[in-house]
């Protein structure tokens, strides 16, 4: 299985792939995550891989080869469609975060990018921002957008929340919790 | 039973640190290589600390294992160069106990200024190194790095990759063996590099080196796997991970060690398969080797000198084009950008409007080289800003240098950009030297530095005074200022480049990442007052984009509430709220 994390510096994209890392190795499978550190963080466009099998080599997922691309902006996941499968699925925070080319005025947002990827892939888009928002902590949307992504994972919603309890601060566990759980059952 | 954990490889390196019984490190922050000391710091049974530079690091690492205890230094491929100083010649006194150098190196260039390949500067140390292909080899590699080192007598470099070092694998933990710390003896020749020893030393390195090509053709962190023997690969590090997802049927020769080359290994590679490639990332260092004994082999004229290598840039060469290229949308670039509430971003922005080019250094703060601040001219390595500054106005005297000013952080400043002050000093100079002081080694992702107050291992120690420190080294006009003070700035900095004397402008405010770094109210456009001017556009701030009908918006979760582009706009219309 081969998971891509996309989305913009900042909004938790690797913590989002350590946690399906960490269940995928519960599961009893070998596991290898790819990471993103450094100047690349800071507001910029990030990736992090997940790929879970009997045997992993490459740490990274090729173009044309993801089975879930799970992207936390609407441009990223435009920006990153090539890495899918023809039959990838791509679960989509469908929230608009503009970058500097756009906000100078030197480069224009494309407008209807959810409905274009949808000509050409699965697509299931969620407003995690709006969920958590009204969950009380606008912060874990993160976990909004990976119950989500879930479903389309594998694993039991169990072996989800075990990991996840165990990964995010203590005192947020009960608004995570809840924040996956209203993906997972959207 | 054995324990099993996914690590990063960098996570895996500190733990075979601690397996291997290192007493002492000594590092300075870099990418990829900045997470080996934080890991490690975590192990109270390991002195861990943060250096001022790269070179003050290996030499601390060198006196350790010199007292007898296993010891080790971690720096990015840079950073070598700045510690190549003793490096070289501890290649000819070599060690009492283990002494592992750690070299982080960029291909691709994920976070550096160039991508040099550290194993270029090994052949010419005459030190062998040590590379791994995942995190449990990275480990346990590493733990095999001291048995060399002490078996052979030299320091040895472990050689990581950002792939290598920033992405997690399974690693099956170990025990921590602490071998007894080797006896000191006064040896002069063999640690007093004075001409007479060295001359003498010299002959051993070359001895050491003949020693070890013949021997590392036996040493068990080389792997041959024949299968199809047609094509032959031979690789190392990361590369051999994608010569196994793009030909899984290939035979493959994969070096633990890359110097000196096995040779008797490699050549009975060569002779059992019918074509060979050489797979190596960045320089053709082992197929110059292999072609130099005079076999043909594929490398670099069918492979890149240049960025990271992966499956499908091999399936690519060896099945052809057009099956592995994949067509992407078109996207506008979103490149790194200062987050909100950046304190640079406020100098930045002052800089902008005086119309001041400065002379960057390496931090987050090279990004004030890009629009919209489009402030930043010249970015070269560690420290360099103050000393370009200062060659520019040797060169054209002061007036030329009335529009400009060096930029550097605080642990930049401390790592290499204090000695060019003092040139500065010494030679009369009286250019203006910003020191943007955040309080913290930002990019590599907020390490202490002797400016905090608080060690490695998160200890209360002396906390050096910046202000105090410049004015030690006779620098007369030294003002500090809080990097928010946007009028305050805009006053010093004018008066400082217009003026003769030698200046260091000391601009405060604590990263907006820091823990507990957050203002207390938050931004908001009254869109009534809004005359859709953009002047607030020009600050580059993320949190704030143009709506459909022209005015401005601020992204409420985005804005840390810093207030820096209410001072932008005339009309009033950005208002500071409380949260």
């Amino acid at each position: 299985m081969n998971i891509m994390v996309v989305g913009v510096g900042g909004q938790g994209t690797l913590l989002t792939s350590r946690i399906i890392g960490k269940t995928a190795l519960n599961a009893g499978w070998d596991v290898k995550l790819s990471e993103v550190h450094g100047m690349a963080q800071r507001g910029g466009s990030v990736v992090t891989f997940v790929r879970y099998d009997k045997k992993v080599f490459e740490p990274v997922v090729e173009e044309g080869c993801v089975d879930v691309l799970i992207s936390f902006e609407r441009l990223e996941a435009l920006r990153y469609a090539h890495f899918l499968k023809p039959d990838g699925v791509m679960i989509v925070n469908d929230t608009r975060i503009d970058p500097m080319t756009v906000v100078i005025g030197a480069k224009e947002y494309p407008e209807g990018i959810i409905e274009r990827l949808q000509g050409e892939h699965k697509v299931y888009t969620i407003d995690g921002g709006a969920i958590a928002k009204e969950l009380g902590n606008s912060k874990v949307l993160n976990s909004v957008v990976l119950g989500l992504a879930a479903k389309h994972i594998g694993f039991s919603e169990d072996e989800w929340l075990e990991v996840l309890k165990n990964t995010v601060p203590p005192k947020t566990i009960e608004i995570n919790t809840k924040a996956f759980k209203a993906g997972y059952e959207k | 039973m054995e324990q099993k954990r996914i690590m990063l490889g960098n996570d895996a390196i500190a733990r075979g640190a601690y397996e291997a019984g290192v007493k002492v490190s000594s590092a300075y922050p870099g990418t990829p290589s900045t997470e080996i000391s934080e890991f490690l710091a975590k192990y109270d049974e390991v002195y861990t600390e943060w250096a001022p530079n790269e070179k003050v690091a290996l030499e601390v690492a060198a006196g350790a294992s010199i007292a007898g205890t296993r010891s080790m230094a971690c720096m990015k491929h840079v950073g070598l160069n700045v510690a190549s100083d003793p490096l070289y010649t501890l290649a000819y006194t070599g060690v009492n106990a283990g002494l592992v150098i750690v070299v982080a190196d960029d291909p691709g260039i994920a976070s550096s200024q160039n991508e040099q390949d550290t194993r270029m500067i090994a052949r010419s140390a005459h030190l062998p190194v040590i590379e791994p292909s995942d995190s449990n080899e990275a480990k346990e590699f590493f733990k095999y790095a001291f048995e060399i080192s002490e078996k052979y007598d030299t320091p040895v470099i472990f050689r990581t990759t950002t792939k290598l070092s920033h992405s997690q694998s399974v690693v099956t933990l170990g025990e921590r063996v602490v071998p007894e710390d080797k006896v000191y003896e006064r040896n002069v020749p063999k640690y007093v590099m004075m001409p007479a020893s060295a001359i003498g030393r010299h002959k051993v390195v070359e001895a050491r080196e003949n020693l070890m090509a013949q021997e590392a053709s036996d040493f068990p962190i080389n792997k041959v796997e024949y299968l199809d023997k047609k094509v032959g690969f031979i690789t190392s590090g990361v590369a051999y991970q994608y010569v196994k997802e793009a030909a899984p049927n290939a035979s493959v020769l994969k070096l633990g060690i890359v110097n000196p080359l096995p040779k008797k290994l490699i050549e009975e590679f060569i002779s059992s398969v019918d074509e060979v490639y050489i797979f190596e990332e960045l320089e053709p260092v082992i197929e110059e080797q292999v072609r130099g004994w005079g076999y043909k082999v594929k490398g670099k004229d069918v492979f890149t000198k240049q960025g990271e290598y992966s499956a499908n840039m091999l399936k690519r060469v060896l099945y052809g084009k057009d099956e592995m290229t994949f067509e992407r949308n078109d996207a506008p670039a979103r490149p790194p950008i200062l987050c909100p509430g950046c304190p640079h971003r406020s100098v930045f922005s002052v800089l902008n409007k005086l119309k001041i080019h400065a002379a960057g250094d390496i931090g987050c703060y090279t990004l004030g080289a890009v629009a919209p601040l489009n402030v930043i001219d010249t970015t070269i390595c560690m420290g360099s800003s103050i000393s370009l500054l200062h060659g520019m106005e040797m060169a054209k005297g002061k007036e030329y240098i009335r529009n400009w000013v060096a930029t550097i952080g605080d642990s930049t400043f401390l790592h290499t950009g204090i000695n060019s002050l003092i040139n500065m000093v010494y030679n009369k100079a009286s250019g203006t030297v910003m020191i943007l002081d955040n309080r913290t080694t930002g990019m590599t992702g907020h390490q202490e530095h002797a400016a905090t107050g608080k060690t490695l291992k998160g200890e209360d120690t002396y906390a050096i005074n910046l202000a105090e420190l410049c004015r030690s080294v006779g620098v007369k006009r030294v003002i500090e200022v809080d990097a928010f003070d946007v009028k305050g700035l805009e006053e010093i900095i004018k008066e400082s480049v217009m003026g003769d004397e030698l200046t260091v402008i000391i601009a405060k405010a604590p990263c907006a990442l820091l823990k507990g770094q957050k203002f207390p109210n938050k931004c908001v456009v009254n869109s009534e007052k809004c005359k859709k001017c953009g002047m607030c556009l020009k600050i580059g701030c993320p949190a704030i984009t143009k709506a459909s009908d022209g005015t401005v918006k601020i992204d409420e979760t985005m804005c840390n509430g810093c207030g820096l582009c209410t001072n932008y706009c005339k009309f009033g219309a950005i208002e500071k709220v409380e949260r």
